[in-house]
């Protein structure tokens, strides 16, 4: 096998490495707010289910969550999973991932002085104006390195998509190194990754300055 | 005419009585400075006349719509000075943005920031920043303004700017609740002054009255005060 057929490969498997990433995040950081508002609710059962439901995700790790929502459905209701494979990887990440940004958005809505919200009541803004208008926007800010480190975790992270044997990079790359008894396509796919990762990096940073504008 | 009407208030955080039973009343063009020694209960008087606490017994009425200047300015960060003046009236009071934007413009003029409008408020100085906070106030075209001792979070040498604000807005009969430890601006800017001492009213009247009480803790207050 050509250094080009192996780079072509790769480069397919990279796109759904590239797809499980982006689904994840743009789904995980809208969640990862509404995981926050279950946290804060006043609601006792639902601020404790999902207190639960963070303390699970944080604590136990991502390869066992994606192998339980890729199995769990067949063993428990013999769901046909011969499709379900990507969607049980984007449920897991992305679960995975909101608890986590729940955590970090607490963190940066704690950081937000209580003279914002009064000073929003006496103008008159209404408690979801408020937050819209006023405290997310700031929390944003307070948080995008948090979110920026999570981010790059996450690129690495795609590789565990390799447990449930989803034909992404990472196991295109060490089929083709068993069958081809060359470990180019590992090299190959670090920088993939590396490269990958140095523009994830680069976008964060180019976020972070974008948002510190004043 | 009454704008403002308080009748027996009593405030409590916990077991601690910290309003004994207040009442005042704030007419139209009336300027009312409240003062009082640390921890007499001025900042929580205000806070329940603007409703930020919300548990007290005893009523309060207006006739209008009220505004606030805090000590610590609360300003929006992310918004530059103009966006701080101009959100909540198109945004909440849904006023249109054409009309709004002059008005802010002429707040701004009035404070003394023209120049001073697409500035974030990182960038300005203390008394700058309370100065478009009450742009802010002014805004909204509240019928009554609070001040929480607008000028206790400045430099001695930028208080004299916000007061200067301050006594402006009196002079075209801006109706206006402020607290503060500035006794010679109080006693040349108000038509009332309100003493506090440990959650009562211990002694009002006009500032001259006030300022030549025979009230022993009115007098015990303000001799502390010049010595
Ligand atoms: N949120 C609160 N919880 C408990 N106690 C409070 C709270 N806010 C105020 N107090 C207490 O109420 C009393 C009155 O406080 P307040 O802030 O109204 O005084 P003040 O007259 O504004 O004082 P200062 O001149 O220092 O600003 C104080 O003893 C204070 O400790
Ligand atoms: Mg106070």
């Amino acid at each position: 096998m050509s250094f080009g057929v192996i780079l072509q490969q790769l480069g397919s498997g990279f796109l759904k490495t590239v797809l499980i990433f982006s689904v994840t995040l743009v789904l995980s950081l809208p969640l990862g707010w509404v995981v926050y508002f279950g946290r804060s609710s006043r609601n006792k059962i639902v601020s404790g289910l999902v207190i639960g439901f963070i303390s699970i995700m944080s604590g136990t790790p991502l390869m066992l969550q994606l192998l339980l929502w890729y199995f769990g459905p067949f063993y428990l209701f013999r769901m046909n999973i011969g499709n379900y494979k990507f969607t049980a990887l984007i449920i897991g990440f992305s679960l995975n991932y909101s608890a986590y940004f729940a955590e970090i958005y607490r963190s940066g809505v704690e950081a937000i002085d209580v003279g914002q919200y009064e000073a929003a009541q006496i103008l008159g803004y209404s408690k979801l104006r408020t937050f819209v208008r006023i405290i997310f926007p700031q929390v944003m800010r307070i948080v995008m390195p948090a979110i920026g480190n999570e981010v790059i975790t996450l690129v690495k992270d795609t590789s565990l998509a390799y447990s449930i044997s989803y034909i992404e990079m990472f196991a295109l790359a060490k089929q083709i190194a068993a069958k081809e008894t060359t470990i180019i396509p590992f090299i190959v796919a670090g920088v993939f990754y590396y490269v990958f990762n140095y523009a994830v990096a680069k976008g964060i940073t180019l976020t972070e300055r974008k948002l510190a504008f004043y | 005419m009454s704008i403002l009407e308080v009748n027996n208030l009593r405030k409590s955080f916990g077991t601690a009585e910290v309003l004994k039973g207040i009442s005042l009343h704030v007419d139209r063009g009336e300027v009312v400075s409240i003062i009082g020694s640390s921890g007499s209960g001025k900042t929580t008087l205000l806070r329940c006349c603007v409703g930020l606490e919300k548990e007290y017994e005893g009523e309060i009425h207006y006739d209008g719509t009220f505004g606030m200047v805090f000590q610590n300015f609360n300003l929006f960060p992310h918004f530059t000075a103009l966006r701080n003046v101009m959100d909540a009236p198109v945004k909440v009071q849904k006023r249109p943005k054409e009309e709004v934007l002059p008005e802010a413009r002429e707040l701004l003029r009035k404070v003394g920031l023209s120049d001073k409008e697409n500035a974030y408020p990182s960038t300005l100085s203390g008394g700058q920043k309370q100065r478009v906070a009450i742009a802010r106030a002014l805004a909204m075209k509240p019928d009554i303004l609070f001040f929480d001792e607008p000028t206790s979070a400045l430099d001695p040498e930028l208080t004299g700017e916000i007061l200067r604000v301050i006594r402006a807005l009196a002079e075209e009969k801006m109706t206006m609740v402020i607290v503060t430890h500035e006794m010679t601006f109080a006693r040349n800017v108000s038509d009332h002054i309100i003493f506090m001492d440990k959650g009562v009213v211990a002694d009002e009247g006009t500032p001259d009255q006030v300022f030549n009480s025979e009230n022993p803790r009115t007098r015990a207050f303000l001799g502390k005060l010049s010595t």
